[in-house]
């Protein structure tokens, strides 16, 4: 498919937009997945607001379905949400309070838009496959997303599912691994490095694609081949930087869950109008 | 007295609920021979999902099926589709109250040969324990047949704990079943006993038998443990002097542990009969496990006896 430059710059927009509204979440002071979220603000953002058949009404049955089974980076899906008319804008700073609709992990009985629970990791493939089987029984033509998180795919539940996913070719579910390496405790390749990933997938029999995950051209582009391939699940295996978009962030291990300070909420604010500037 | 096997009256009854209803699907992880999903395998191949021996994928996998308008029937051994799979029932099923049916098959110490990584004695305490959850345990073939047709409409999911062996028959097949319901299979005013599974057959024997001393014992089948029926249990309870549990499951956190939670408020004396917080092992049949471990007739009746202070 092409894109236009104003298609382009439309994504990179509303990726801006989903790193604003991460920041209203977790203001200065908040302790919130500001890392993780922020890696995958931009394939999200190509996800909802370009590739995905998305509907006014999030129960739409033709529509594709995203699962974050990197349950902790929802923030980005919750500010998609909003820019969806999902989620009233008023419950960004409601996220994680007792009166909120925005849990701390993905709960699909609160918040419209979730297509499933998950948090504990692992489990999201799982369930995606299993939807993209019901899907293939429905006769729907509609595909299925996985988030998947580099530290997360230490669980084998992952690979029970990548093996069951090839069994029954489905071509309809599409797993994206945010490739941060950053985990919860410091970087992937010190906490337990899992080298070859790539050629693991493929050796599991899906199709592999790898990209910037922060190059909206790229983004895309994986994302049009996934739906082109046919008789096999497709891996995007996305490159990202841990905290992308905030300098002080991008990297730390410290940001996988934590408060900005006031001078750090500081930066982020410019670090918004900056990147508004620049994608114009 | 008739003997049915259970099993097969659940391969047989997934079948004939396949074929009412369209959206039923069922996933096995390479067992489906001894549970005998196989059955609705080969009716409707297109629904059914072997994964492989992966226990884990297979509870989340029938999740999202569940999530596109499924009602999935997950199928292994009691030990692994509990106990192997607990955080996926838990997170990716209870939590959003999916219809996912996960059957608990060769349970209790039903599956004899095989020892204590096969039996399971904690299956019950670990399903009745997460929020949304409905927990069976069919006392016959015939009600396992009832209860998996009722299995098509109920919302929420449910665990059911399917014996290996075959077992008497007490369940009417013209009677109505509802899942939730308890029922007085022998009526008696001294004692009562709750029983499920097998240990109904064997409270009924012990009744027999105590009848003679002159020792009238009600036997009450509880073959949905949660949600228990509580007010129809303390209505079973009026009039007797003591109260007698008995299970094919460890006495922690089973059916005896749910009568004395309903029960707390009573003064009514109460005795378990159950595996005493231990595990199986092997054996040439499986009468020589509820010998072993306790669960014969006169386990039952020592324990009726016990209440009434003889």
């Amino acid at each position: 498919m092409h894109y236009t430059a104003q298609d382009i710059q439309d994504v990179k927009r509303k990726a801006i937009d989903i790193r604003a509204d991460i920041l209203q979440m977790i203001p200065n002071g908040k302790v919130g997945h500001l890392g993780g979220s922020c890696s995958a603000a931009d394939f999200t953002a190509a996800l909802y607001f370009k590739h995905m058949k998305v509907f006014d009404d999030p129960k739409n049955p033709a529509r594709d379905r995203c699962i974050f089974s990197k349950g902790h980076a929802v923030l980005a899906q919750y500010a998609c949400f909003v820019e969806l008319g999902y989620v009233d804008r008023s419950e960004l700073p409601k996220v994680k309070t007792i009166n909120g609709i925005l849990q701390g992990h993905p709960d699909m009985d609160l918040t419209p838009g979730i297509e499933a629970v998950t948090g504990s990791l692992g489990q999201g493939l799982s369930v995606a496959l299993g939807m993209a089987l019901g899907l293939k029984l429905d006769k729907s033509d509609s595909r299925v997303f996985a988030v998947l998180g580099d530290g997360e795919i230490s669980e084998g539940q992952i690979w029970e599912a990548a093996m069951a996913a090839t069994v029954y070719k489905a071509d309809n579910l599409c797993a994206i691994l945010d490739h941060n390496g950053v985990q919860a405790t410091d970087v992937t390749e010190k906490v337990f490095p899992i080298h070859n990933i790539q050629e693991k997938w493929r050796a599991f029999g899906w199709h592999v694609i790898e990209i910037d995950g922060h190059n909206i051209e790229q983004i895309l582009a994986a994302l049009d081949e996934a739906k082109a391939t046919k008789g096999q699940p497709t891996l995007i295996y996305a490159n990202t930087v841990k905290g992308k978009g905030f300098a002080f962030a991008e990297g730390k291990a410290k940001y996988h869950n934590a408060a900005m300070t006031e001078e750090e909420y500081q930066q982020a604010l410019q670090a918004i109008e900056q990147a508004r500037k620049e994608v114009g | 007295m008739e003997k049915k096997n259970c099993r097969n009256a659940y391969g047989q009854a997934l079948v004939d609920l396949g074929k009412k209803y369209d959206n039923v699907v069922a996933l096995e992880a390479d067992l489906g021979k001894s549970t005998m999903s196989y059955m609705f395998g080969d009716a409707y191949p297109e629904r059914y999902f072997q994964v492989g021996i992966a226990e884990q994928n297979m509870a989340s996998m029938a999740a999202g099926l569940a999530l596109t308008g499924k009602v999935a029937f997950v199928n292994s051994f009691a030990v692994f589709s509990s106990g192997r799979a607990y955080d996926q029932i838990r997170s990716s099923i209870c939590i959003p109250n999916l219809n996912v049916r996960i059957c608990g098959s060769s349970a209790g110490l039903s599956d004899y040969g095989d020892g204590k990584t096969h039996q399971s004695v904690d299956d019950i305490a670990i399903m009745r324990v997460l929020p949304h959850m409905t927990v069976l345990s069919p006392v016959d073939a015939v009600e396992t047949e009832k209860m998996v047709a009722a299995l098509g409409e109920l919302k929420g999911p449910a665990y059911i704990r399917i014996n290996r062996n075959d077992l008497p028959v007490y369940t009417d097949p013209d009677a109505e079943y509802h899942i939730g319901k308890i029922s007085t299979i022998r009526e008696g005013k001294d004692v009562v006993v709750f029983g499920s599974g097998v240990m109904v057959s064997q409270a009924m024997a012990a009744a027999e038998e105590l009848e003679k001393e002159g020792i009238s014992v009600r036997v009450v089948n509880i073959s949905t443990i949660k949600p228990l029926d509580v007010a129809a249990l303390k209505a079973c309870c009026e009039g007797v002097k003591g109260v007698v549990t008995a299970e094919e499951h460890n006495i922690y956190g089973g059916l005896g542990s749910a009568v004395c939670e309903a029960l707390s408020d009573s003064r009514l004396p109460i005795k378990m009969v159950g595996l005493q917080d231990t595990f199986g092992r092997s054996a040439e049949n499986y009468q020589l496990l509820l010998e072993k471990y306790h669960l014969m007739p006169a386990d039952v009746a020592a324990a009726v006896k016990a209440v009434l202070g003889a």
